[in-house]
């Protein structure tokens, strides 16, 4: 056991970091006005929020009048495909988005559906890669949207977003992407990823949970979520979560600002631990791309043991992981995303996500390396599956 | 979500592994769906002396299984025909609802055992 409970699922969510909570913390008692009042406490409110929108824009490479605030990635995705896709529909009723995507972007995708817009869910190939060229041939004269997330939260692969940007650009179709896994962990810039808007979620890069933005390019025609006042240019009604913005804006000027040493120091733990766990453990594979992959990503497949079982063990030793196994998705399916890599429903049971973060130290990782293959050989060991019996009765 | 019960047999699981000379085998559940559990029976004079299992599964998957071979270890075939789920359910102090298919499964093998074994001992 350790002394301490080694996190090792950032890609679910982040600590809030105490620089942030220390920046938010006013906002509560003391600065704690709405925004909207034209009285003095309401300016402080103002002034802060829209310091934060010029964080979040900087951060992007953005104006700060193209930051929409939300609460969170399930929203943005939702608001930029609903809304965006409606208000082009005198042009068509097509979009375009991958096999790979989140729930958010793709529960909504099938709602479109239900609306009336025809879908096409790109396939990736075995590193989860969308390809630019079946983005291209898939763009027809109806197309409104097109979707492709930065970075997966699985697999942890990293998209061609700049060169689909382009494409799309070219064609003059809307492009959205999803970074809520990119942002603290690739460098942005939405004019050179030629991006109309990108989603992002703060509690993936240590701010708190339920505060998010929508990027907006000027100029893109899109309706409202939310009726009702004025907040965000009249598009997203609803007095603002002022300490959480003020948490979002701290949070990813810190995370902009720490880029380059988080991505040396992470991408090496990452491919210690990968390394690791390929070099001890018989019988896995890497899920992703090698090197085109999030800095904090391992996912692995551990053959003839089923994940949820991996997760519980890891949890008892210390370690917090999660898996794409249909015991921890609450389906009788696997992860979506195993599936679109191509791997069988039995390995893809077997898969484990660890992802790493800012607290994550090289003695965490080596005591991962030290664990697991222990852990592994006795759920092997109870395993009614194995190299010569993989039976399918 | 799980009981302490349910932990407690998933890291220490009862009776895994094979019998060499089983009387009886059963097999059921399958990989595409995440479980398969294998049982061994070894009977004697129509009782059940010995069973081990082997799970591929989750928690709840080797933790009903651990606790079936349990609750039929020097059983009668026919007692043992009796298991139900509810029963090793009950015994782990309940399972999550999204997991009684997990007790389903160790009832069905330690019954899928039995019938190989009476297959196998046809009585005259
Ligand atoms: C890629 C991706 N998109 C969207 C979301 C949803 O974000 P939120 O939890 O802020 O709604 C997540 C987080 O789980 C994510 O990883």
């Amino acid at each position: 056991m350790t002394d301490h409970i080694i996190y090792m699922d950032n890609a679910a969510t982040t600590a809030t970091r105490p620089e942030v909570l220390e920046a938010m913390l006013p906002y509560f008692t003391q600065h704690y006005g709405n925004p909207s009042s034209i009285h003095s406490v309401g300016r402080d409110a103002r002034r802060a929020v829209e310091k934060a929108r010029q964080q979040v824009a900087a951060a992007l490479g953005a104006q700060p009048r193209e930051i929409y605030f939300t609460a969170g990635g399930s929203e943005s995705d939702n608001w930029a495909i609903r809304c965006a896709s409606r208000a082009l529909a005198a042009k068509g009723k097509h979009i375009i988005t991958s096999q790979i995507e989140h729930h958010a972007v793709l529960h909504t995708c099938q709602y479109m559906e239900k609306q009336g817009y025809e879908v096409t869910y790109l396939p990736v190939d075995e590193n989860g890669l969308v390809s630019v060229e079946d983005v291209k041939k898939a763009i027809r004269p109806d197309t409104v949207l097109i979707s492709i997330m930065a970075a997966n939260n699985e697999i942890g692969t990293i998209e061609p977003i700049r060169e689909i940007g382009k494409v799309a650009h070219e064609a003059g179709v809307l492009f959205h992407t999803d970074a809520v896994q990119a942002v603290g962990a690739v460098p942005i810039d939405v004019n050179d990823w030629n991006v109309d808007m990108l989603s992002l979620s703060g509690h993936k890069f240590h701010a708190p949970k339920g505060i998010g933005a929508l990027y907006i390019r000027k100029g893109v025609k899109i309706s409202n979520l939310i009726f009702g006042g004025a907040q965000e240019r009249g598009l997203r009604a609803g007095t603002e979560n002022l300490p959480g913005i003020v948490g979002l804006g701290a949070a990813i000027e810190l995370a902009v600002s720490e880029l380059p040493e988080y991505t040396r120091r992470l991408t090496a733990l990452r491919d210690r631990l990968i390394d690791g766990i390929l070099k001890n453990i018989p019988d896995v594979r890497l899920n992703g791309h090698r090197t085109q992959r999030l800095p904090g990503n391992v996912n692995v497949s551990v053959r003839y043991v089923e994940g949820e079982a991996l997760l519980m063990r890891l949890d008892l030793a210390g370690v917090e992981a999660s898996s794409g196994s249909a015991c921890t998705s609450g389906s009788l399916d696997p992860s979506h995303v195993l599936l679109a890599i191509g791997l069988p429903h039995e390995i893809a049971h077997g898969s484990l996500r660890l992802s790493l973060g800012n607290d994550t130290t090289e003695a965490d990782v080596d005591y991962v390396i030290e664990k697991l293959p222990g852990i592994v050989r006795d759920l092997r060991e109870m395993s009614a599956l194995s190299a010569e019996n993989s039976f399918q009765p | 979500m799980y009981s302490e019960k349910v932990m407690e047999h998933f890291e220490h699981p009862r009776n895994v592994g094979e019998i060499p000379d089983a009387s009886g085998t059963g097999t059921v559940g399958n990989a595409k769906c995440g479980d398969i559990m294998k049982m061994d029976i070894k009977v004697e004079n129509d009782v059940i002396t010995d069973v081990k299992f082997k799970t591929f599964g989750c928690c709840a998957a080797i933790a009903t299984s651990s606790m079936a071979t349990e609750m039929v270890k020097g059983k009668s075939i026919d007692e043992a025909l009796q298991l139900t789920n509810k029963a090793v359910a009950e015994a782990l102090d309940g399972l999550p609802p999204v997991k009684m298919h997990c007790s389903l499964l160790a009832e069905q093998a330690i019954h899928a055992a039995v019938e190989d074994y009476q297959k196998k001992h046809p009585k005259e």
